[in-house]
């Protein structure tokens, strides 16, 4: 690999030094005499790092018109050359940051807010793409603008290159990588059209799509397939379309891809394996959450090391509003850049996100304490960024040819006390601080005005401190001084006791002169505390004392044995999976286990069986009877008094999803998918494990006649998103009817987007079936003879309703009242095909009987009612009738506190209709399961099923029921004793990390006041990326 | 089985009371008549309300009251002119008490115009609740049938929202059903912390900067109040501050909505300062403060045991286990399903509330006084009603089986103040309407 960058760098300097160093700028509007130099440098006697892992000692760097010369230990420093003596100095090759906006604009901010009302179309001039966040036409490079002040902080922070773009929307245009010398934009950049830029967040868009992260990722799709399309056609007869044509050119670039966490760098990623793109990942930080899933992305990584302070946690209570998961991050995000090399991914660091350049390099410090090696940090600066860029030719590593961008240090640059001293950019020297300073520290004879005092000057050359020792006393006057270049100036006070006073008079005695740069000696002139002129003159008379040097010496020593000692960082806790409160540091695995003497819940047509044993292995349920024996493998449960059930399974849930559980922005959004945005983090997957729940429907939300594709998991509570998906599961996909559709309660701004009635409803679906139907017709239709088949416009949004005609996904259907029931059902039999669920359908009993000969399932509330005008006629006799009507039922939660005791909702349906317990507890186990066509796997307790079951203390209908185990695919993700284990170990994790805040603080660290998180809870009304619920007080949601 | 028939049999000539009550239509439910006929309710189990349970329970009731109640073997009973209904193999509770809730006052969540909850203006005292109370909810015939009986209909709005008034589920027009007028003041106290943003644009959590200001300025209403309550000689009447003054005598109680633990806090020592009477709402929190909340008299209202912990990393069930928690602090506790959207129909929920506090802790007796006896002291009607005591009101269930329970939670009669109510209601009626449809026999309603 190293081999043939070589090669590749030397065919391509020739290129690059020809079309960045050839000549200055154009020199047309030059105003004066010429002046232009040789910038012929020659800096010697240093410690070179030629490259992140090469080091020279003694070596000589040479530098000519901003380029490196030559790099070596035996170099023949030309005549002309300023020779700079850097003994004892270290230079590296400036960093670079592959992440910033330097240069750019401010960023518009996006106004809006409710009342705003809606847009649904770009409203940018142009013929621009459709959707305002896709610009991909931006150009950093006719945006940028150096900004002095800016690139100083950078350089003093020892970056000599960054690269640049304008984060703004979805697809945000190609960046540059730009010097951050100062000068004309002209003369700095390094490569125009670098990188192109992706995101998730639309910025300053105002228009309302897409309002979900689902959307945006539906959006990305379409516009790859878009621009593909578009590579294809001849504008002039479809459509002009700039931004698609720079889309399409900006393809072979470097892709970057930021993101807000490491779900988010999963999703990307996915998105990528689409279209054959690797991005580039700009992180966030918490990488190490999920190291694995993130190495086999393949991806390299743009990581900051915006690390969080410790939170004050001084009051309990206050502490109390900081997740276990925030701790945790407090304590290993430093570690984050360690794990990732560990893992052996590539990563880059960049400074965005830290508050300022000081956090970014404090942070390093930390980063490389925490188990970064200073090689890898070096690297993750210079090499990685230069190759993620394409610039390492030009820049990344001081060798002949490329652009001398190297810093000077005082001491191996990542150490504590290093200092920056000078950072060369594009052959220009800035210094950062001087180190070429006069030593004065010494013993002096200070005269004034003929009065003679003992002057000492101690400390570090470039800070030293001066006192006067009195005679015959050990009080000391400090003085105030300050030295530039040879300048001083000095004052003090007079002393009261001392015998001097009388003749400089009572008050300050106000100095200055110079240092005679021969003997080290002070002269010049001043005010004594009357004001009168006085001379002065100081003469060395020693070197400052040597005890002194040694002390500072030691405090100097980063490494120190002892200090290393006081500050070795106790061991962080475990990583855990989910990185939440009740993660697992270690996977689970499933187990053999034989349940001896249940009560059997089978659902199958042996009922319920009592007394009997269960046995699971390999994650699936292998035998059912009586007086098993146990293999040998196998851990035996005595569940004398207690009942085995299969797993519980929500048909409706909005759990575990990320960022908007509703696109809700225009009436069809088949395009977008739940399973592109599950979040396995959320903690109520587990305490729906602690309810007996297994495996879940998660369901896009309402707001949209035609919503989005939901996705069913197994709660396999640990696992990442993919992990956990359940393998084969058939596609579906969210309607809607009624008032959500039709927007009747959200305000009076929103009564413009069609459907406003149910009339419209019914007419906007024949439309969308009709143009599906008419889709699928050209895509299937073969060429007309002779002629050449029109490419076809590839439309996510129709390939899916394409899907629902062919009966290969299936529609769960929101719906309320009677009328609306059927007209679906009538729409669907229009269409050749069936609606496979209503779900909440709460007035499904009162057209059970054309249900049944539709041949729909249901799956509705136990209860719920009087929440909005539409479930006024709601009953909760409705699942009964639907049951004995021969629809099946099932009653789901819509609601994450709900669906931890569904089975108290099946047994709503003992009370309201006399179902008998068997048909009850199906309406929560088995039904679920055949509506959701995974009955195959799950749903009851039979011989070769998915070892999904649940051990009740009692009849798992009885309110006092209570889950002691829960398995999923054999794997025990919840036991009641087992949680009492894991509670008492989050008391104590956080007790460890409280204590280490509080150490954390006593030593003067920052802190971060501790708020509360939000909580975020989805129902299926809740539109985009809402949040009524508030953490403290009751959500508003609706159903 | 043979006992059950007779059982049965004995029970047809007990549905006689009920039998025109049956007719009726289930849409406009006619109020029950004041009691007029002595009624023994003879061998079930009756569940006391105090933790106590009876067996082979006798309950009388005349005049409205509760006139002799004990174990039928022991109990001496005058049973002249009585009618009686032999129970037995069922189960007695007194009426279910719903404290602090928006029943009547919502009928529609989504439906502007079927709101009556909020008020204009964050200083309100003077508002009472029960002015917009509708006897003629159909939310109110769903509650009743499972149970409910009683309810303290409380506003929501501003900071001190109004006064409560707890009323009984059956009756002609407000003033009928109001059993204890404006017996409470409503605050919602000041949060730390505050959140912003909507749909679109994602707010955060902020420290509510101006927590102080705020409380500072119910601290300074109160304290006015106060000085205005000392004389009645007042050269202008101020409405609001009239309906103060029973806080400071000791004949209101305040209510406050407050669930942070740094909130509770500030709340019992300002409640403290003004020597009031307080009972916390919601109080999600309470649990850690138990010895401040007893040491000052200051009981609970539970929201919801059917709710998801605040934080991540609290246990999974401690929504459900926070009322034994109190129990075995000592604190004095009810649950409601009291706050929020869905705070009215919900209520009819109330009895698994319960009952799940009881699956988390609980003993059954005690999950049922959190939901009657303890209901009554927290809103100060003890003396009268939450539990079955010779004297107190004949407000009373008979249910098949557990009542806290779903599978056997099965109301069979319910009286109010003696007077057998109607347990029909919209539902069952369009359960029947469309179980004739399909030609079904109907099951249990």
């Amino acid at each position: 690999m190293k081999k043939r960058c070589t090669i590749l760098i030397g065919l391509l300097l020739l290129t690059a030094c020809s079309l960045l160093y050839a000549q200055p700028t154009f020199e047309q509007n030059f105003n004066g005499v010429r002046d232009n130099r040789e910038g012929l440098y020659a800096i010697t006697g240093a410690t070179v790092y030629t490259h992140y892992n090469k080091k020279l000692e003694n070596a000589t760097l040479l530098v000519r018109k901003g380029v490196v010369e030559a790099v070596g230990t035996n170099i023949t420093i030309p005549p002309g050359a300023v020779v700079i003596d850097a003994k004892g100095k270290y230079i590296y090759p400036s960093f670079i940051d592959p992440y910033t906006s330097y240069g750019m604009p401010e960023m518009p901010k996006r106004e809006g807010g409710f009342g705003r009302g809606q847009q649904y179309e770009s409203n940018k001039k142009g013929a621009y793409n459709w959707n305002q966040a896709i610009k991909p036409e931006v150009n950093a490079a006719e945006e940028f603008t150096p900004d002095a002040k800016r690139a100083k902080e950078f350089r003093d922070a020892g970056f000599g290159a960054a690269l640049t773009h304008l984060p703004d929307g979805i697809a945000r245009g190609t960046g540059a990588v730009v010097t951050l010398a100062d000068g004309k934009p002209q003369e700095l950049f390094v490569k125009d059209r670098a990188s192109a830029h992706f995101s998730f967040s639309k910025g300053s868009s105002k228009q309302d799509y897409p309002s979900s992260q689902m959307g945006v990722i539906a959006l990305l799709r379409q516009t790859y397939y878009d621009a593909q399309w578009y590579a294809k056609v001849n504008p002039t007869v479809e459509e002009l379309n700039i931004s698609l044509e720079a889309w399409n050119k900006s393809q072979n670039l470097p892709q970057i891809f930021e993101v807000s966490d490491k779900l988010e760098a999963l999703r990307a990623d996915k998105i990528g394996d689409e279209f054959g793109i690797q991005y580039i990942i700009k992180g966030s930080g918490n990488e190490y959450h999920r190291l694995n899933e993130l190495k086999a992305t393949k991806a390299a990584f743009i990581l900051p090391i915006n690390f969080p302070d410790a939170y004050d946690v001084e009051n309990a209570f206050d502490a109390q509003n900081i997740d276990l998961a925030k701790m945790k991050h407090w304590e290993l995000a430093p570690s984050n850049p360690a794990l990732l090399a560990k893992a052996g991914i590539t990563f880059a660091l960049t400074t965005s996100g830290s508050k300022d350049m000081a956090q970014f390099t404090k942070n390093l410090r930390k980063a490389i304490k925490a188990g970064l090696s200073e090689e890898d940090a070096l690297k993750a600066l210079t090499y990685n960024p230069a190759n993620m860029l394409g610039v390492y030719n030009i820049t990344g590593s001081l060798e002949t040819g490329k652009i001398a961008n190297f810093i000077l240090a005082s001491k191996p640059v990542f150490d504590e006390k290093t200092e920056l001293n000078e950072n060369w950019v594009n052959g220009k020297r800035y210094v950062v601080k001087p180190w070429s300073i006069t030593d004065i520290t010494g013993v002096y004879t200070l005269t004034v005005a003929g009065i003679a005092y003992n002057m000492e000057v101690t400390g570090k050359p470039d800070a030293p401190k001066a006192i006067i020792n009195l005679p015959d006393t050990t009080k000391k006057i400090e003085l105030k001084h300050s030295l530039q270049d040879l300048n001083i100036s000095l004052s003090f006070a007079t002393d009261n006791d001392s015998i001097n006073q009388p003749k400089l008079g009572k008050g300050m005695v106000r100095l200055s002169g110079w240092v005679n740069t021969d003997d080290r000696s002070w002269k010049g002139s001043g005010n004594d505390a009357n004001g009168n002129l006085i001379s002065w003159t100081a003469t060395r008379t020693a070197d400052a004392s040597k005890k002194d040097e040694n002390k500072d010496k030691d405090k100097d020593k980063p490494d120190a044995k002892d200090g290393k000692k006081e500050e070795k960082p106790d061991e962080p806790g475990p990583v855990i999976y989910p990185f939440t409160a009740y993660g697992f540091a270690e996977r689970p695995q499933a187990k053999t286990v034989l349940f001896k003497n249940a009560t059997v819940w089978t659902n199958e047509s042996d009922g319920i069986l009592k007394e009997t044993d269960v046995l699971i292995q390999n994650g699936k349920i292998s035998a059912i009877g009586k007086n098993l024996t146990a293999p040998t493998d196998a851990e035996t449960i005595d569940a004398t008094g207690k009942h085995l059930t299969c797993g519980i399974i929500d048909e409706h849930s909005h759990i575990a999803i990320s960022k908007g559980v509703n696109e809700g922005t225009q009436a069809s959004s088949a395009e977008v998918s739940i399973a592109t945005v599950v979040n396995s983090e959320d903690i109520n997957i587990y305490r729906h494990l602690a309810g007996g729940v297994t495996t879940i429907q998660q369901l896009h939300g309402s707001a949209n006649p035609i919503g989005g594709q939901s996705s069913i998991i197994k709660l396999r509570w640990g696992a990442a998103p993919e992990g956990l998906k359940m393998e084969g599961a058939p596609g579906f996909i969210k309607f809607a009817l009624g008032e959500n559709v039709k927007q009747s309660n959200w305000g009076d701004d929103n009564t413009t987007r069609f459907p406003q009635s149910r009339m419209g409803v019914e007419q906007f679906y024949v439309n969308a079936f009709t143009r599906a139907r008419e889709y699928g017709n050209l895509k299937n239709a073969p060429a007309a003879k002779g002629t050449a088949l029109k490419p076809l416009r590839k439309d996510l949004e129709l390939e899916t309703l394409l899907e629902i005609l062919e009966s290969k996904r299936f529609i769960t259907c929101h719906s309320y009242v009677q009328s609306e029931i059927t007209m679906l059902m009538r729409v669907a039999e229009q269409f050749g095909f069936k609606v496979n669920t209503f779900t909440h359908i709460l007035e499904g009993y009162k057209v059970a009987d054309k249900m049944k000969a539709h041949g729909v399932n249901a799956s509705s509330f136990s209860d719920w009612w009087a929440y909005k005008m539409e479930v006024q006629d709601a009953i909760p006799h409705n699942g009964a009738i639907l049951t004995q009507m021969g629809v099946t039922t099932a009653f789901n939660s819509d609601d994450a506190e709900m669906a931890r005791r569904m089975n108290q909702e099946a047994a709503k349906a003992i009370r309201y209709g006399s179902l008998s317990e068997e048909d009850a507890w199906k309406l929560v186990t088995l039904n679920p399961a055949k509506m959701l066509r995974i009955d195959n796997r799950v749903g009851s307790i039979k011989k070769g099923k998915d070892a999904d079951v649940v051990l009740w203390n009692n009849n798992p209908l009885s309110i006092y029921a209570l889950p002691l185990q829960t398995y999923v695919d054999g794997v025990r993700y919840f036991d009641a004793r087992q949680d009492q284990a894991l509670r008492a170990q989050v008391a104590q994790e956080r007790n460890r990390l409280i204590q280490k805040m509080l150490a954390e603080k006593a030593k003067g660290g920052d802190t971060q006041k501790p708020m509360p998180t939000k909580k975020r809870l989805y129902h299926c009304g809740d539109h985009g990326d809402h949040e009524y619920v508030d953490f403290y007080h009751e959500d508003q949601n609706e159903h | 089985m043979n006992c059950f028939k007779s059982i049965f049999f004995l029970f047809l000539a007990g549905i006689a009371i009920l039998a025109t009550a049956q007719t009726q239509d289930p849409n406009v439910p006619l109020p029950a008549p004041p009691q007029t006929k002595k009624i023994a309710l003879m061998g079930a189990t009756a569940h006391v309300g105090n933790g106590q349970i009876v067996e082979n329970s006798v309950l009388v009731m005349d005049n409205g009251k509760i006139t002799a109640f004990g174990d039928g073997r022991t109990i001496k009973l005058d049973l002249k002119d009585a009618t009686i209904i032999d129970v037995s193999g069922k189960h007695i509770y007194p009426g279910i008490i719903a404290a602090g809730t928006a029943l009547g006052l919502s009928e529609i969540a989504a439906v502007r115009a079927t709101q009556d909850r909020n008020e204009v203006g964050d200083l309100n005292p003077n508002i009472r609740s029960i002015i917009a109370y509708n006897t003629d909810s159909e939310v109110l015939p769903t509650l009743r049938s499972n149970g409910i009986l009683m309810a303290q209909v409380a506003p929501q709005g501003g900071v001190i929202s109004g006064a409560s008034t707890v009323v009984h589920l059956d009756a002609w027009n407000w003033e009928d059903a109001a059993y204890k007028a404006d017996e409470g003041v409503w605050l919602n106290w000041s949060q730390m912390f505050t959140y912003e943003g909507w749909w679109a644009e994602q707010g955060g959590i902020k420290l509510n900067e101006k927590y102080g200001e705020q409380v500072e300025t119910i601290k300074s209403f109160f304290e006015e109040a106060r000085a205005y309550c000392q004389t009645d000689k007042h050269p202008e009447k101020n409405l609001k501050m009239e309906a103060m003054c029973g806080l400071f005598n000791g004949t209101k109680k305040l209510f406050v909505n407050v669930n942070y633990v740094k909130e509770i806090v500030d709340v019992v020592n300002f409640a403290k300062k003004y020597g009031l009477k307080l009972a916390l709402s919601g109080a999600a929190d309470a649990w850690q403060v138990t010895d401040l909340l007893k040491a000052n008299n200051v009981s609970v209202i539970i929201n919801q045991t059917h709710s998801l912990p605040n934080r991540d990393d609290e246990d999974y069930d401690l929504p459900y286990k926070l009322p034994k928690l109190l129990q075995d602090a000592g604190v004095l506790y009810c649950i409601t399903v009291g706050a929020g959207y869905d705070a009215y129909w919900q209520q009819r929920n109330l009895p698994f509330h319960a009952g799940t506090a009881a699956a988390f802790g609980l003993t059954k007796e005690q999950a049922l006084s959190s939901i009657t006896l303890n209901a009554a002291k927290i809103l100060g009607i003890d003396q009268s009603c939450g539990s079955l005591e010779s004297g107190k009101d004949a407000t009373i269930l008979v249910t098949k089986g557990d009542l806290l329970d779903m599978r056997t939670s099965v109301v069979e009669y319910a009286f109010i103040q003696g007077r057998q109510i109607n347990l029909d209601n919209k539902q069952k009626a369009l359960y029947r309407k469309f179980m004739t449809k399909y030609g079904l026999k109907p099951g249990q309603e």
